[in-house]
């Protein structure tokens, strides 16, 4: 910068906006929101004569570590556990990264601060930075990695995945529907402010203890960003808030917003740093205690909490509740389960649990060995092709889930599984605030109130619809995901890279064809529905079978 | 004696999982599969922008997750009326045991689009800090070696008047041409290059802002408000204004994009910075100016005209809907070359306004008018009859 201060020069650039005279800028996106116009500083106080050399600045840090990484063998100490776990994260993340550039226009036209629109553009280009920075680090591990299957499809098989269904909600959300719903609450209030701290500071963490400083290393540098843009987003928020008729729709979107949050990165997030470390050290916290520090405390008790006082009703319910399925519900440990039970229609390998890994989550998590370690002993018993079909297959108590027709994780918490006939079909939800965000609040009245621009949950969101009676051979080779010997999975149960040892479509061919369970819940009598979700809510936890007895 | 606790830290471990040690299916497959390059090798470029924004006409299976309140997500194609080759094909039905198959890649035109600038992060921020560096550098030589005071007193007037009021067309365009137009293509390898162009906008209405300031703390009488009655109520800017604003009110994004840079950009930009500021400002006394409105023309004139070229020719050229295309083109030629025609003959008093008199309004004309009649004819469309105003 120059010798003028940054905030003198950001007082000078305000001078740059100007209020039409002959022609409105284009109204492209609608919200129920009311704002008025008030002068609201940017918090950001960005001048690109500075940005662009401190961004260049920090690029220079994370290219250059990138150069020592592989000078220096990196991967000589990588844990394979946890890089096959990145090809699904680093698959996810660049699609948020740049919805959330796409975002920043919803906000032009409904937040008439032209202050603050400055912020948001930068917070767009911030993003470009985002996405492609994380594509190249993904193409750095493809290349330098041990096994690039999975990363060398990885956009591919994204989309066509249903774990990267789950995931990409944290990317739709923020470019769709409601303007402020989208870009202001759901990605800057909620999944920036809050979730970007498990994101990007935990899971890196966990990273460099798996001999991975790279990942620290590029998201890191994307987090010292997105610092800013939870600026972007209070400065809005409290504008919205100023208006007491938006205090009705901040509620509902709040708790929207936040339900569907947990519900989505603590799936992923949890999974990848409970069971994708080899890090057993005792005193290492685990997901609960990361998530009780970065969430609870910093964001929900520094963050929100003081937000009470003007206006803001805050959803201390659900964010109990979500600590609730964290600590008490096993939620992470469930969708981990998941993850491993669904493995052969993955794009990565994972590895089986052990016994340090037993123990440690028996240290951390006391009870957890009852409820999920003879599970685990049988993945580990059948994670080698041996005559056996994959676990998904087998008998080893585990009741295959429906999934949730919001956040389309299952319903891994069986106790708490809602069933609702909804829009002519029926369909099941993994909890009742699941149930809530598509029969209430994703629709064009709330509470009586009309609400015209909310948006709408669309698409195809029971993954196991599109291949209702297909041979799961089938199935894998439709979503691409074989290597290049025409008939080796990508995914595998474990970690061995001996061709004998890795699953194939040969061995798939000789299981029975895939079921939707909401085709075939669609097709019971209203009495069958009735019986079936008695006995879900029975069932668990770990996917057991609802005791006979009961 | 004193005792160490030993520190509880991750123990490396040697894990051999380095690229080449063992030998499997797909062990050597090292570059992104999922899409077909536009060279003989897939880019750097391609590989971090290719394929991040989906598109259910081929992997996207269960399709968009969210949608408006009218049920449509994602990037409608009919957000601008220009069509690509398979624009018009259905999307892929889904049905209970449907599979997931879409059409082959690319499954439409739209994604034959690079950027020929290959803009990514690393050379966006490269590229812009050079451009911040040097325009500093540039300003704080002219401040230490007095140049300013070279600059006669009509000069003064001049920038401070209309070389201020340009910087509100910059600012205006990129936050609310471009930077909204980025959300508005079907593919990032279009939105990304729209996001750059955006703040190549933003950047040089700032340089401007920031030069205004330090004349105003260089130059004694310089008033560095002046550019906002100007803008507001000066007779000889309202028409460049009236555009400027009527070009943020388009809502194809197409549109938007064609009518800022291949023809408001080439008629009414280049002229007022190449053909006046920079023929102008020398005879004046003043070296400096050129360098801060050379580097902006570098970026429109060449660089995001570049893109810009490249995204349309696709489209004039497009196998399936060429005909349909320049239809359209051409009569977006006609309506905005007429807008951007006046504004630049309302904008033709300030010509006189310097002491020392740049070259002709109409051989400034002309000649940016033969720049952009040669564009017009290599996108494969007609020059249109407005220019002849």
């Amino acid at each position: 910068m120059s010798r003028q201060s940054v905030a003198k020069a950001h007082q000078k650039i305000q001078e740059l906006s100007w209020e039409p005279q002959y022609h409105e800028p284009v109204s492209q996106y609608g919200t129920d929101y009311t704002f008025r116009k008030a002068q609201k500083k940017d918090p950001l106080k960005q001048v690109l004569r500075s940005y662009f050399p401190m961004e260049e600045e920090k690029d220079h840090r994370v290219y250059g570590a990138q150069d020592g990484a592989i000078r220096g063998n990196m991967f000589r100490q990588v844990q394979e556990r946890w890089l096959e776990w990145q090809k699904l994260f680093l698959s996810i993340i660049p699609l948020p990264e740049i919805s959330a550039a796409r975002a920043m226009p919803l906000l032009f036209r409904t937040v008439p601060n032209p202050e603050l629109h400055n912020g948001q553009a930068i917070q767009m280009i911030d993003e470009v930075r985002h996405s492609t920075i994380q594509q190249n680090l993904k193409r750095l591990y493809m290349t330098n990695y041990i096994d690039p299957a999975g990363f060398n499809n990885s956009l591919r098989n994204f989309q066509s995945d249903y774990c990267g269904t789950i995931g990409r909600q944290f990317a739709e959300g923020f470019i769709t529907g409601d303007a402020i719903t989208a870009a202001s609450i759901y990605l800057t209030i909620v999944a920036e402010t809050a979730f970007t701290n498990t994101l990007f500071v935990a899971m890196p963490a966990e990273a460099a203890a798996n001999g991975d400083y790279l990942l620290p290393t590029v998201f890191h540098s994307v987090q010292s960003d997105e610092s800013r843009h939870i600026s972007n987003g209070y400065a809005t928020l409290l504008m919205a808030l100023s208006d007491e008729s938006n205090h009705q729709l901040l509620e509902r979107d709040l708790r929207y917003a936040w339900w569907n949050n947990h519900r989505v990165v603590d799936a992923a997030i949890g999974t990848f740093i409970e069971y994708g470390t080899k890090d057993r050290r005792k005193d290492r916290e685990s997901y609960a205690e990361m998530w009780r520090r970065w969430i609870y405390d910093d964001y929900y008790r520094s963050y929100l909490l003081p937000l009470e006082k003007y206006g803001l009703v805050i959803p201390h319910d659900l964010i109990e509740e979500a600590w609730n399925q964290i600590w008490n519900k096993g939620y992470v440990h469930e969708v981990a389960q998941f993850f491993a039970t669904g493995w052969l229609a993955n794009y990565w390998r994972i590895d089986p649990m052990t016994d340090e890994d037993f123990e440690w989550f028996e240290f951390k998590y006391p009870g957890w060995y009852d409820k999920y370690g003879k599970w685990w002993e049988n993945y580990n018993r059948l994670s080698m092709p041996n005559g056996h079909h994959p676990i998904v297959a087998e008998n080893v108590d585990y009741v295959y889930p429906h999934r949730c027709w919001t956040c389309m994780v299952p319903c891994l918490v069986r106790e708490d599984m809602v069933m609702d006939e909804v829009d002519g079909q029926v369909r099941t939800y993994c909890s009742e605030p699941c149930h809530w965000t598509d029969a209430t609040a994703f629709r064009p009245t709330y509470q009586g109130r009309e609400t015209p621009n909310m948006g709408q949950l669309i698409g195809h969101r029971e993954w196991e619809t599109l291949y209702h009676g297909w041979n799961w051979a089938d199935v894998v080779s439709d979503m691409g995901f074989v290597r290049d010997d025409g008939k080796t999975l990508v995914a595998q149960p474990h970690l061995n890279l001996d061709p004998k040892k890795m699953w194939t479509l040969d061995h798939l061919r000789r299981m029975g064809p895939v079921q939707s369970p909401n085709v075939l819940l669609n097709e019971m009598t209203p009495e069958q529905r009735q019986a079936f979700h008695a006995d879900y809510i029975k069932q668990g936890p770990a996917g057991r079978p609802a005791p006979a007895d009961a | 004696m004193t005792t160490s606790q030993e520190r509880s830290v991750p123990k490396p471990v040697f894990t051999d999982a380095e690229a080449g040690a063992k030998v499997f299916p797909d062990s050597d497959r090292r570059l992104y599969n999922y899409f077909t390059p536009a060279k003989r090798k897939q880019s750097h470029y391609e590989d971090v922008t290719v394929e991040v924004q989906p598109d259910p006409r081929h992997y996207l299976s269960q399709g968009w997750l969210y949608g408006f309140s009218d049920g449509r997500g994602g990037y409608p194609l009919d957000w601008t009326v220009l069509k690509a080759w398979g624009s018009d094909r259905p999307e892929p039905e889904r049905f209970p045991g449907s599979g997931g198959k879409g059409y082959d890649w690319p499954a439409t035109g739209w994604h034959e689009f690079r950027d020929p600038n290959e803009e990514w992060e690393l050379t966006f921020y490269r590229y812009n800090s050079n451009v911040v560096r040097q325009l500093n550098q540039n300003i704080d030589n002219a401040r230490q070696s007095k140049a300013f005071e070279q600059w006669n007193r009509n000069w003064v007037r001049f920038v401070e008047r209309n070389l201020g009021a340009w910087m509100h067309v910059d600012h205006g365009l990129g936050l609310y041409l471009y930077a909204n137009a980025q959300r508005r293509a079907p593919t990032n390898m279009h939105n990304n290059a729209i996001s750059v162009n955006s703040m190549h906008r933003i950047r040089a209405a700032q340089d401007l802002a920031l030069y205004n300031l330090t004349l105003t703390e260089e130059i004694p009488d310089f008033d560095g408000s002046a550019h906002l009655e100007v803008w507001k109520s000066d007779p000889a800017w309202q028409g460049v204004r009236e555009v400027a604003e009527q070009l943020t009110a388009i809502d194809d994004w197409c549109e938007a994009i064609f009518a800022s840079n291949v023809v408001f950009e080439p008629l009414v930009g280049e002229l007022f910075r190449s053909q006046l500021v920079q023929h102008a400002a020398p005879r004046n006394g003043d070296f400096v100016t050129p360098t801060v409105v050379g580097a902006a023309e570098h970026d429109f004139a060449e660089r995001d005209l570049r893109y810009t070229r490249a995204m349309f020719e696709l489209l004039t050229d497009d196998r399936e809907f060429a005909d349909h295309n320049k239809q359209i083109l051409n009569q977006w030629l006609s309506t905005w070359t007429d807008r951007a025609i006046t504004a630049a003959r309302t904008l033709q008093p300030i010509w006189s306004q310097p002491d020392n008199k740049p070259p002709r309004f109409e051989d400034g004309l002309d000649a940016v008018k033969n720049r952009f009649a040669a564009l017009v004819t290599e996108l494969h469309l007609d020059v249109p009859k407005e220019l002849a105003q």
